[in-house]
């Protein structure tokens, strides 16, 4: 289902150089790697290390001071609208309205990659365990809730990369279980995720990882 | 069903769409301009204030100056047209700041389409539900101030044509000042320049009208305005929002 690129065996996402600095401080230098297909990628390192702002860096969100890049090759100025359309992140604030029920929430992530199938969102919502909580407003579930409405795009998202920022925030151990599952189907089904998280993914096959802040 | 079955049910297996539409921005736009609708209904209070304040300031006027037909209707135009603007720009403060503190705002960045069109969805959304209340309840308060009857009709129609101006224009400043916690003053400050204009040709024209003279000149002015607003204001809304997310 998921769109491989052409060439499998060249990298899908390439930094090269990148550095990072936020309010005159060098978060990160020289920093280079590679993403494969089928990879997952833990960005590592002790709080205010830069992994947030890397994410961040890697979606566009934040400018970066030196280096450069490259989605399939490309640099992702010249192919901009394309590199968006084939990741899909989520960051620390997972962008749930909370008046909006986890439906409605759905359906506009859905709606932004061509799907208006109600009742799979309804699924989703259901395998995500929210099943009888469709049109509550967001504002009354918990946090784990919300969260699990937000990572909800992930069982019927088409893109290609998934960057994740903390994405196992407020979930319960039976969650963090099945997220992970769902991180190796995507990985084995030709995607790539990055992430960022504290905890131990030893378990999950192709696992990657970058640890930043250490030169620091 | 039962709280049990919730449980084992949450297994986060890949579901298959049975259909995926490549979609084009005009269905893109469809979507953002229903959920926007959703949303801003759902903030009464935010719907309702500015028509207060709109409502409150045209009550309080005759009290505190005079309430005579010789003091009051000379200066109805000014003091409707005033009120309003202000009402315009008191509802646009909070505009795209609840998106930023819930991480909408990213997602609206890195969702794959141009940015421009789908803010400019919000303030369309956001005029329709803000600012077409006010220029229904115009007339009424414009009997208040004993408005001429033959200017009721411009009244709306120069504040139809005005406040879409001042949402559009007003949204580059609340996009600006996104990312600065509480703003309002900054914000005025920023766009109050800018609504001078839509304000001389709004005053112009119900000025005209209670002189009897020929209105379109300035209603055609106005539109100009909001047409040219509506042009440029969704590609300086964009850039602003992206200038408030790298600050975070």
């Amino acid at each position: 289902m998921i769109k491989t690129p052409a060439k499998s065996t060249a990298a899908l996402l390439t930094a090269h150089k990148l550095a990072c600095e936020r309010d005159e401080r060098r978060l990160f230098n020289d920093l280079s790697f590679n993403l494969y297909a089928g990879e997952l990628l833990q960005l590592e390192g002790p709080n205010g290390a830069g992994k947030t702002s890397l994410m961040r860096l890697l979606a566009g969100l934040l400018p970066f001071s030196e280096g450069e890049i490259l989605w399939q090759g490309q640099n992702i100025d010249a192919c901009r609208e394309y590199f968006y359309q084939s990741i899909l992140f989520i960051g620390h604030l997972a962008g749930i309205k909370a008046e909006l029920s986890p439906l409605e929430n759905l359906t506009w992530f859905a709606a932004l990659e061509g799907i208006h199938d109600e009742t799979l969102l309804e699924q989703a919502l259901w395998q995500v365990g929210l099943a009888g909580y469709e049109d509550h407003p967001c504002h009354q579930l918990s946090a784990g809730q919300k969260r699990r409405a937000a990572l909800a795009r992930l069982t019927f998202t088409q893109r290609l990369v998934w960057l994740l920022d903390e994405p196992f925030t407020a979930l319960d151990k039976n969650a963090v279980a099945a997220i992970e599952n769902l991180l190796i189907a995507h990985s084995q089904a030709g995607g790539a995720v990055i992430l960022t998280s504290h905890h131990a993914l030893e378990a999950l096959p192709n696992l990657k990882k970058l640890s930043l802040g250490e030169e620091l | 069903m039962n709280q049990a079955k919730h449980h084992k049910a949450a297994a986060f297996c890949r579901l298959t769409p049975k259909q995926v539409n490549s979609p084009s921005l005009a269905g893109v736009f469809v979507a953002a301009l229903k959920r926007e609708w959703q949303l801003q209904v759902r903030r009464k209070g935010d719907l309702i204030n500015p028509l207060v304040f709109f409502a409150l300031v045209v009550v309080l006027f005759p009290l505190g100056v005079s309430p005579t037909a010789e003091i009051l209707a000379p200066v109805a135009p000014g003091v409707l047209w005033v009120a309003a603007l202000l009402a315009v720009l008191m509802s646009l403060d909070a505009l795209f700041r609840p998106d930023l503190q819930d991480g909408s705002l990213e997602q609206l960045l890195v969702c794959g389409y141009p940015v421009a069109p789908l803010s400019l969805a919000k303030v369309l959304v956001h005029w329709v539900l803000s600012c077409l209340p006010l220029v229904l309840l115009a007339p009424l308060l414009g009997i208040m101030l004993y408005l001429p009857w033959q200017a009721q009709g411009v009244l709306m129609l120069s504040l139809l044509l005005g406040s879409l101006a001042l949402s559009l224009v007003g949204a580059i400043g609340a996009a600006l000042t996104t990312g600065l916690g509480k703003s309002g003053v900054l914000m005025t400050l920023v766009v109050l320049p800018f609504y001078m204009p839509v304000l001389i040709f709004g005053t112009g024209a119900m000025q005209a009208a209670v002189n009897g003279q020929p209105v379109l000149a300035h209603l055609a002015l106005l539109a100009a305005l909001a047409l040219a607003a509506l042009a440029l204001s969704p590609w300086a809304i964009a850039a602003a929002l992206r200038i408030a997310v790298s600050g975070e």
